[in-house]
């Protein structure tokens, strides 16, 4: 397990996690607790449970040694997927993952987002892994996973909000208005000047207030929750392609 | 001390003080009463309704006097029609175009359309809009826009208008319809469906489109359209994204914009009105002098970069103000073939980029500055 990085790109549109398949991701029965480091993590084998086995080599699986396929459940409730009996360990995994992605073209939807709006990337922090700036941190040192790890994640964070930002439906208008109509790249909506005295509401508003009262308004849609998901997914694109404007609290 | 009050203050003090009188009303307030709401129901059906009164009669103005211009016509743009039980606010935008228009006295000699029209190129939405279109007392020209193109590639627009690409002339000025919005295909090694292609097309942030262009086979058309004009013709070009570059991630950019103005260099005067950009936009590249016109749906912010210098931009639009920095307009074209190009704001003082102004590259006639950076 611990050689094998797990690729399993997240369905946001259910804001689900996908766990692919219990064998390899580790939701079945045998799953290596976190940290389980052990030499033989990745030889354990599968707990595939095979549930048809076809004598002649199938279609999909063209490449069985002995031409025997398995058929594998997939714990993210879809479609059993055929594999070769023969494949094991990694291969399996590459497998499972490649028929995975063909079934979910929607899966690279953060590349998507970002390649379609143009969306700006958060602060790179590889310098952090020169000389002993990632070592001894309170939960151990940072390898270049963890660097990866907090981009991608952040990445997916701002591309939610920019897939929401661009999407009269999941605004909820009643109006067929999404923001982009005004704000393309979220331009004109200056979050760094937030908070400040919103004449027009005769009160200080926070970015998140100016959100909602545009979706009330112009976008005509239901009040959204300042804590929700979408309000936070909102903030954090706005806020992102603001990158590298300095703060001016106040501003008018 | 004076107080600002924003036009919404100012409808809603009214109201108010309305609504207060009518609550103790007798006899001898009635008038009173009746007078103020007389008052509001004027405001609210038009509270900033600049109609210009026209400087066409220009026979007997002084010597020395401005050159008066020879005729004029009327603008609407960018309507982005969504069907009416979909959205109403942009069908009561294109009306209240209407309305002005026909309310300019006298008319106008005809009224220009630039393009955009309807929002996703539905066969109902630019039914819709023709619709409302018949309404103008003057004869309407209309442009195509790439919001009514490319679900059908133009089909049921050119059912409705006609083709996309034409010349006409009046009153001794030869004008050129483009399309300017042809895109090279993005849609087919994508798999797109007609819908997917217009909903990226219609996003203007949406960077997997490709830039607009005019074309090969249209520059061709253009340059034997313009073969047989001397050098001293009066030229005015209509095409739907600005005849430059200003701005490629906005589409706020035409791709061959250099070789269609190498095919307009050779004449003296020229002047290009274009639609797409929703703001007072100016510019001017040698010969040519470029009008953008204001949108009857929402205004668009500018260009994060790259904004022409002789551009006087109008303040910020206030999304509490509907309709704020929306308009129509009009163009009076002088003797010589250069305008006056009138953006008659909804919400504001109407502003007017003069010939003067274009001709002296931005020192005189200056438009008065917007008390209100743009952002």
């Amino acid at each position: 397990m611990r050689n094998a990085p797990l690729r399993c790109p997240a369905s946001a549109a259910a804001g689900t996690i996908c766990v692919l398949l219990g064998a390899l991701a580790g939701c079945a029965q045998n799953a290596a607790p976190p940290g389980a480091t052990g030499p033989n993590a990745s030889e354990r084998p599968p707990a595939i449970t095979p549930v048809a086995a076809t004598a002649e080599p199938s279609a999909a699986a063209p490449a069985a040694a002995g031409g025997e396929t398995v058929a594998i459940g997939a714990c993210d409730g879809g479609a059993a997927v055929e594999v070769p009996s023969s494949l094991t360990g990694q291969p399996l995994a590459d497998s499972l993952m490649d028929q995975w992605q063909r079934d979910h073209p929607e899966a690279n939807w953060v590349a998507e987002q970002q390649e379609r709006h143009a969306l700006i990337p958060p602060a790179d922090n590889s310098d952090l892994l020169k000389g002993d700036q990632g070592k001894d941190h309170a939960y151990g040192n940072y390898t270049e996973r963890d660097i990866l790890t907090w981009a991608r994640e952040t990445e997916k964070f701002v591309a939610e909000g920019s897939r929401i930002f661009h999407s009269a439906d999941e605004l909820g208008s009643t109006v067929a208005v999404s923001c982009d109509m005004c704000h393309p790249h979220a331009a004109n909506t200056h979050p760094e000047t937030y908070p400040k005295y919103q004449t027009q509401l005769g009160r200080v508003a926070l970015l998140r207030d100016m959100i909602d009262w545009c979706i009330e308004n112009p976008v005509r849609g239901e009040h959204l929750d300042p804590n929700g998901a979408k309000m936070r997914a909102l903030e954090a694109y706005i806020q992102s392609q603001r990158k590298g404007v300095a703060l001016n609290y106040g501003k008018h | 001390m004076a107080t600002y009050k924003s036009v919404e203050t100012r409808y809603l003090e009214d109201r108010r003080a309305f609504f207060r009188g009518l609550r103790n009303l007798d006899r001898r307030s009635f008038l009173k009463v009746s007078a103020a709401a007389m008052g509001a129901a004027a405001g609210l059906a038009a509270p900033h309704s600049f109609t210009p009164v026209s400087v066409a009669r220009g026979a007997e103005s002084p010597p020395g006097a401005a050159p008066q211009p020879a005729f004029r016509f009327a603008y609407i743009s960018d309507s982005h029609l969504y069907e009416r039980d979909v959205n109403d606010r942009f069908v009561r935008g294109l009306l209240r175009a209407v309305d002005d228009v026909n309310n300019l006295d006298p008319q106008p000699d005809f009224v220009f359309y630039g393009g955009d029209l309807a929002q996703l190129g539905q066969a109902k939405e630019l039914e819709l809009g023709a619709q409302i279109l018949k309404n103008l007392k003057a004869p309407l020209r209309i442009m195509v826009g790439e919001h009514d193109w490319y679900l059908d590639m133009g089909q049921k627009w050119r059912e409705l208008f006609g083709p996309p690409t034409y010349s006409f002339d009046h009153k001794g000025v030869h004008f050129v319809v483009l399309n300017s919005v042809v895109e090279r295909d993005f849609w087919t090694a994508r798999g797109m469906s007609p819908m997917e292609r217009m909903r990226t097309v219609a996003g203007l942030d949406n960077g997997l489109q490709s830039p607009f262009t005019v074309g090969a086979a249209q520059r061709k058309w253009l340059q034997d359209d313009l073969a047989r004009l001397p050098d001293d013709a009066r030229i005015i070009v209509f095409s739907h994204s600005p005849l430059y570059k200003l701005y490629k991630p906005w589409n706020f950019w035409t791709d061959d914009a250099d070789e269609v103005q190498a095919i307009l260099k050779r004449f003296q005067r020229v002047v290009v009105i274009h639609g797409h950009t929703h703001q007072l936009l100016t510019n001017r590249i040698g010969n040519i002098h470029f009008h953008g016109v204001l949108s009857t749906a929402w205004p668009w912010p500018y260009a994060p970069e790259g904004m022409p210098e002789i551009t006087i931009q109008m303040s910020r639009p206030d999304p509490f103000n509907p309709h704020d920095g929306c308009g129509d307009g009009e163009i009076h074209v002088h003797p010589d073939g250069l305008v006056d190009k009138v953006y008659s704001l909804w919400n504001r003082n109407p502003v007017t980029v003069s010939r003067a102004y274009m001709l002296s590259a931005g020192k005189e006639s200056v438009p008065p500055l917007p008390n209100r950076p743009s952002y």
